[in-house]
C-alpha cells in the first residue's frame, strides 16, 4: 500500500540520544484520570483510599467543578486509620456499604490507590477481592493505583484499564480491541471507519458500561489510541493478544498511518482504503492547513506533561511545519512511542523525566514560539513573554482522528492567534 | 476514614503555601510526592498570579522511596536556596511525607544555612488549610519578629491576608486607605506582600490590625503576649462592623472616630422605597466563620433580611458561630460535610443562600439564588476590577453583589401580576440574568411537559406524608411565582399539620398565607 508516512529526509528521532532529568516534576499524579475516566464510563463510580490532598486535587485539577454529583470520592484516611487504632479494611468496607446503598446504579467500584495508601501498605486488592464477593455479581469491584509515586497524570488511565484487563474472558475469536478512552463521539467515527473497511469485530477498551461485552484471547489484536498506555498494553500482550504498533491517530497523517497499519493485518485492499479514506483524508488536510496557518515556520518547547508530546510533535512539526526545539516526555517507551519517533524530523532534543528549573531555563534561553506545558507553568511563563499551550487541554478535548485533526492544530494556533490579536502589552 | 465528595478546605500545606506565596523573599522547601505539584495551578489558574508560588517540591516516586528520601530533601534544600537566594525558608511535609517520617525540620537545620530555617509541624490527617495558614504565619512570625522601638508615627500591622484569600487583595487596599484617612499608617501587611525582613520590623508598629482570624489569630495572640501590641477583634466587614471597627481603632490609639463617610451609598441603598422588597427575604448563610458571621450582622441589620439557618466549614470557628446562631435564633451548622449542607438548604427553602462557590451549585440545583460572601475560591471570585468586602466601599460592594441574583422589585411585582403570560412567566428566571427564554407550556398542549424542576422534586420529596395536596391546590401553587414557591408550600405544610388537616385545598392555601402574611 502506499499509505506508509515517509520517513523524514534527514533521519528521524528514534535513534537520538534521550537527555534523561531527575529533579522536581511539575505534572499531576494518576488520580487527575478519573476527571474523564468518570466521564466515560457511565456506570463506574472511582473511590480514591487517600488523603485530603486527594481530594483537594480532584476538585482542582480539572480547572472546574463538576457539580453533577460526580462519580467519585476520597475515603479520607483519618488519624485513627494510620495509627492502627481502626482496621482499615473494616474501615472501608463500611464507607462501600454506604456508597452502594445509595448509589444503586453503580455497576463497577474502582478503589484507587493513593501516595499515603501506597506507604501504609493497604492492600487495596485484598479489599476488592473481598467486596467482590460481597456486592457481586450486580457490582464488579476492581482496584488500580492512581498515586503520585507511581503514575504520573495520564498513567491513571492506564492503570485502570490494566486492572480490567485480567478478568477479561478468555476467547478465541479473530477481533480487533481498540484500547484508550475517547470521547463517545470520536469513538463512533473511528468505528464507522474501521467498519467501513470491512474490519467488523472491533471492541474497545473501556466499554461504555460494565455489561457492554468484551473478551481477549491469542486471536486478539489490537491497537492503542493513547501513547500512554504501557501497562494495559502489557497485559494484553499477558493475555495473549498482539500489538499492532503505529503512530498514534493524530492529524491526518496519523490517522492514516494508524488506520493503514490495520488495513494491512486485515488485509483490506487498496482500492477500499481509498474509498473510505480519501474523503476524510481532504478534509482533515484542508482543515489542518487551515487551522495552521499561524503555526508555520513557528517553534515549539514541550514540557514533560500527558505523554502524547512525542506525537503530537510529530504532528506539529510534520503537517503544521513547525519546528520543536526540545520534546519532553514523562518517559518514553519504545515499543509504543518507537513509531512516532521515526518520522519526527531530526534536530530536537528528546528528553525524558523531569528538572523543571532547569528545564525553564533551557525554554527561558530558546525563547520557543509556542511552550506546551502544565497549567502550574502557563501563566508565568506568559507573564515573561513566551506563548503557551496549557496541556491539560489536549487531553480533555477530542482531538483524534481526521474530523478533529483541524480542531487539534486549532489548540495550538489560538494562542499564537491571541498573542497578535491583543494590542496592549499586560503590565507585568 | 471519612468519604468526601467535596472538601470546603485543603490539607494544611496548602495553608503554608498561601501564606509563602503571598509573601516575597521566603520559599517553602516541601517534601511531598510527584503530584503533589498540582497546587500550584491553584495559584497560577485561579488566582492568575503570573509567577510560579516559591514551593519546591522533592516530587519523590516510588523507586525513592526504597533508597534515600532524606537525600532527595536536602538536594532540593540546596537548590532552592542557590538558585532563589531566599531570605529565610519554611520547611515541612505533605500528607504521604509525614509517613515516611524524614523529619525536614531536623535535616534542614543540620545544612548550616546562613538564613532562619523555619520547621513547620502541620499534622495533615487531622488539620486543613486555615489551620496550615494560621500555624505557618505563627511561626513565621515567632521565629522573626522581635520586640522594638515604636514607630513615631501611629502605625499598625495589616495581619491575616494571603495567596488565594477571597478579596484579600482589595480588602487590604481599602483597609489601609481607611486607616490613612484616620491618621494612621501601616507598618507592616502580612503575609501578603511582606519580606522576611519586614516581619522582622512587625514590632514596630503600635497595634495589629487582625483581618482574617482564620489565618493570623495565632500570630496576633503571640503578637499581643511578646510584643506588647493589642490586636482588633472586630472583622469590618458590613457598615456597621466598620463604624464599630473605627471605633475600636480609636480606643485603642486615642485617634478621632469622626471620619468622612461619604463613600458609603449602602445604608441609603438599603433604605431607598427601590429595596421594601428585599425585606423579610429568608437567607441562609454558609462559608468561612468570619465572613458568615459579618455577613448574619449584614443581612438582618442592614438589609433587612431574616436569617433562617447559617453555619461555617471550619471547626475552630464553631464556637463563635454557635453562639451567633444563638443570637439570630436558629440552629449553627457545623460541618465540612457538602452534602449536608445541601440537605439543610433543602430542608429549609431559604429564597437566598448567602454561601461559597459550593452552594452556588447548591442553589443552582434547588433554584435558589445564591451570593458568594467566603471562601473557598473560584476564579470568578478574583475580578479585575477593585471589589473589596472590608470598609465603606466593602459595604458598596457587598449590597450589588448580594442584590443582584434576585428578581428586582418591580419585575418581582410584575411577575406575581402577569403571572400567566406566556413569554413572562416565573420559569424564564430573573431578566437580568440572560439565559435562554422558555415559552410557558399551555395546558392542553398535547406536546409533552417540560421536565418538573429539581426544586419541584425535592419539594415533593420533603412534603409531610401526611398531608395530601389536592389537585385544584397543587394548581394554584404552581401559579405562585418560583422564588416564593417552595416557601409558600413549607408554610402551608407545616400550617396544615399544625391543625391536624389531612388534605391541603385551595382554601387551606390561602388560610396559610393569611396567617403568615408580614
Amino acid at each position: 500500500m502506499t499509505y506508509a508516512p515517509t520517513p523524514p529526509t534527514g533521519g528521524g528521532c528514534r535513534t537520538a540520544p534521550v537527555l534523561k532529568e531527575r529533579g522536581q516534576r511539575e505534572v499531576f499524579c494518576g488520580l487527575t484520570g478519573i476527571i474523564w475516566l468518570h466521564r466515560k464510563m457511565q456506570d463506574a463510580f472511582f473511590l480514591v483510599v487517600g488523603s485530603r490532598t486527594c481530594a483537594h486535587l480532584l476538585q482542582s485539577a480539572a480547572g472546574v467543578m463538576i457539580f453533577a454529583e460526580p462519580r467519585f470520592a476520597t475515603a479520607i484516611l483519618e488519624e485513627g486509620d494510620l495509627a492502627g487504632l481502626k482496621d482499615a479494611q473494616d474501615e472501608l468496607d463500611a464507607q462501600v456499604d454506604r456508597l452502594l446503598a445509595r448509589r444503586p446504579d453503580i455497576k463497577q467500584l474502582f478503589l484507587v490507590g493513593s501516595c499515603p495508601s501506597e506507604v501504609i501498605k493497604l492492600d487495596l486488592a485484598k479489599a476488592a477481592e473481598r467486596l467482590s464477593i460481597t456486592h457481586g455479581p450486580s457490582v464488579r469491584v476492581l482496584n488500580f493505583s492512581g498515586s503520585g509515586i507511581e503514575t504520573t497524570f495520564t498513567e491513571g488511565e492506564d492503570a485502570c484499564l490494566a486492572s480490567m484487563v485480567p478478568v477479561l474472558p478468555e476467547t478465541d475469536a479473530r477481533q480487533l480491541v481498540v484500547v484508550g478512552a475517547l470521547p463517545d463521539v470520536v469513538e463512533d467515527q473511528m468505528l464507522a471507519l474501521l467498519g467501513g473497511l470491512g474490519i467488523d469485530t472491533v471492541r474497545c477498551l473501556p466499554t461504555r458500561t460494565a455489561a457492554d461485552e468484551l473478551s481477549v484471547g491469542p486471536n486478539t489484536v489490537f491497537a492503542l489510541t493513547q501513547p500512554f498506555l504501557g501497562e494495559t498494553h502489557a497485559a494484553l500482550l499477558r493475555r495473549h493478544a498482539r500489538h499492532l504498533p503505529a503512530p498514534f491517530p493524530y492529524g491526518e497523517e496519523g490517522t492514516t498511518a494508524w488506520l493503514a497499519t490495520i488495513a494491512a493485518e486485515f488485509g483490506v485492499d487498496a482500492d477500499t482504503f481509498a474509498k473510505v479514506t480519501d474523503a476524510p483524508r481532504a478534509r482533515a488536510r484542508a482543515a489542518v492547513s487551515q487551522a495552521s496557518e499561524a503555526l508555520r515556520g513557528k517553534s515549539v518547547f514541550f514540557m514533560p506533561d500527558s505523554q502524547m508530546e512525542i506525537p503530537l510533535a510529530r504532528f506539529l512539526a510534520r503537517e503544521c511545519g513547525m519546528q520543536p526545539i526540545e520534546v519532553g516526555q514523562p518517559y518514553i517507551h519504545d515499543a509504543l512511542h518507537g513509531p512516532d519517533l521515526d518520522l519526527l524530523p531530526a534536530g530536537p532534543q528528546i528528553s525524558e523525566g523531569q528538572d523543571v528549573d532547569k528545564q525553564l531555563d533551557r525554554a527561558r534561553a530558546a525563547r520557543p514560539d509556542l511552550t506546551v506545558c502544565g497549567l502550574g507553568l502557563a501563566n508565568p511563563l506568559e507573564a515573561e513573554g513566551l506563548t503557551t499551550k496549557w496541556a491539560i487541554e489536549l487531553v480533555f478535548t477530542p482531538v483524534h482522528f481526521y474530523e478533529q485533526a483541524g480542531d487539534l492544530a486549532g489548540l495550538f494556533s489560538r494562542p499564537v492567534r491571541r498573542r497578535n490579536m491583543l494590542g496592549l502589552e499586560a503590565a507585568e | 476514614m471519612k468519604l468526601s465528595v467535596w472538601t470546603y478546605e485543603g490539607p494544611p500545606h496548602v495553608g503554608a503555601m498561601r501564606v509563602a506565596t503571598g509573601m516575597k523573599g521566603l520559599h517553602y522547601v516541601l517534601h511531598a510526592p510527584q503530584g503533589d505539584t498540582y497546587a500550584d495551578l491553584l495559584f497560577t489558574m485561579i488566582e492568575r498570579r503570573n509567577h510560579r508560588p516559591p514551593v519546591s517540591y522533592t516530587t519523590f516516586q516510588a523507586r525513592d522511596l526504597g533508597a534515600d528520601t532524606a537525600h532527595l530533601f536536602k538536594d532540593a534544600c540546596q537548590d532552592a536556596v542557590d538558585r532563589f537566594k531566599p531570605q529565610a525558608i519554611i520547611v515541612g511535609a505533605s500528607c504521604t511525607a509525614e509517613l515516611i517520617q524524614d523529619d525536614p525540620a531536623g535535616l534542614a537545620e543540620t545544612m548550616g544555612f546562613d538564613i532562619p530555617v523555619i520547621p513547620l509541624e502541620l499534622p495533615s490527617y487531622q488539620r486543613k488549610e486555615n489551620f496550615g495558614c494560621d500555624e505557618t504565619f505563627f511561626q513565621i512570625v515567632r521565629h522573626l519578629a522581635k520586640p522594638m522601638e515604636r514607630t513615631a508615627r501611629v502605625t499598625c500591622n495589616l495581619i491575616g491576608p494571603t495567596g488565594l484569600g477571597f478579596r484579600h487583595r482589595d480588602d487590604i487596599e481599602e483597609l489601609t486607605g481607611l486607616l490613612s484617612d484616620m491618621g494612621i499608617d501601616v507598618n507592616v501587611c502580612a503575609p501578603m506582600g511582606a519580606t522576611p525582613a519586614d516581619i522582622a520590623r512587625m514590632g514596630a508598629a503600635h497595634f495589629n490590625v487582625l483581618m482574617y482570624p482564620e489565618t493570623a489569630e495565632s500570630a496576633a495572640r503571640w503578637m499581643e503576649r511578646e510584643l506588647d501590641q493589642p490586636y482588633t477583634k472586630i472583622v469590618p466587614i458590613g457598615a456597621g462592623a466598620t463604624r464599630d471597627f473605627i471605633a475600636e481603632v480609636a480606643a485603642i490609639t486615642g485617634k478621632s472616630a469622626l471620619i468622612d463617610e461619604s463613600r458609603l451609598r449602602q445604608p441609603w441603598y438599603a433604605a431607598s422605597v427601590d429595596s421594601t422588597y428585599l425585606t423579610g427575604k429568608r437567607v441562609f448563610l454558609f462559608g468561612d466563620g468570619t465572613h458568615v458571621k459579618a455577613a448574619a450582622r449584614i443581612a438582618r441589620d442592614e438589609m433587612g433580611f431574616e436569617v433562617c439557618g447559617m453555619g461555617c466549614f471550619n471547626r475552630e470557628m464553631a464556637r463563635d458561630i454557635r453562639k451567633t446562631a444563638k443570637d439570630y435564633g436558629v440552629e449553627a451548622l457545623i460541618t465540612d460535610d457538602y452534602l449536608e449542607v445541601e440537605e439543610a438548604i433543602e430542608r429549609l427553602q431559604p429564597e437566598m443562600i448567602l454561601g461559597t462557590q459550593m452552594e452556588r451549585h447548591i442553589g443552582k440545583r434547588l433554584g435558589i439564588p445564591c451570593a458568594v460572601i467566603s471562601a473557598p475560591v473560584h476564579v470568578q471570585d478574583f475580578p479585575a476590577r477593585y471589589s473589596p468586602q472590608m470598609g465603606f466601599e466593602g459595604a458598596n460592594v457587598i449590597f450589588d453583589t448580594w442584590v443582584h441574583p434576585l428578581v428586582m422589585g418591580l419585575e418581582e411585582h410584575l411577575l406575581h401580576m402577569f403571572r400567566e403570560d406566556f413569554e413572562f412567566h416565573d420559569d424564564a428566571g430573573a431578566s437580568h440574568h440572560g439565559g435562554q427564554a422558555k415559552p410557558r407550556v399551555v395546558e392542553g398542549d398535547q406536546s409533552p411537559t417540560p421536565a418538573a424542576s429539581p426544586l419541584e422534586f425535592s419539594d415533593q420529596k420533603n412534603a409531610d406524608d401526611n398531608v395530601i395536596w389536592l389537585d385544584d391546590a397543587e394548581r394554584e401553587l404552581k401559579k405562585i411565582p418560583f422564588f416564593v414557591r417552595g416557601k409558600a408550600r413549607r408554610n402551608t405544610e407545616n400550617f396544615a399539620t399544625e391543625r391536624g388537616l389531612a388534605e391541603i385545598s385551595v382554601d387551606t392555601l390561602y388560610e396559610a398565607k393569611a396567617h403568615f402574611a408580614r
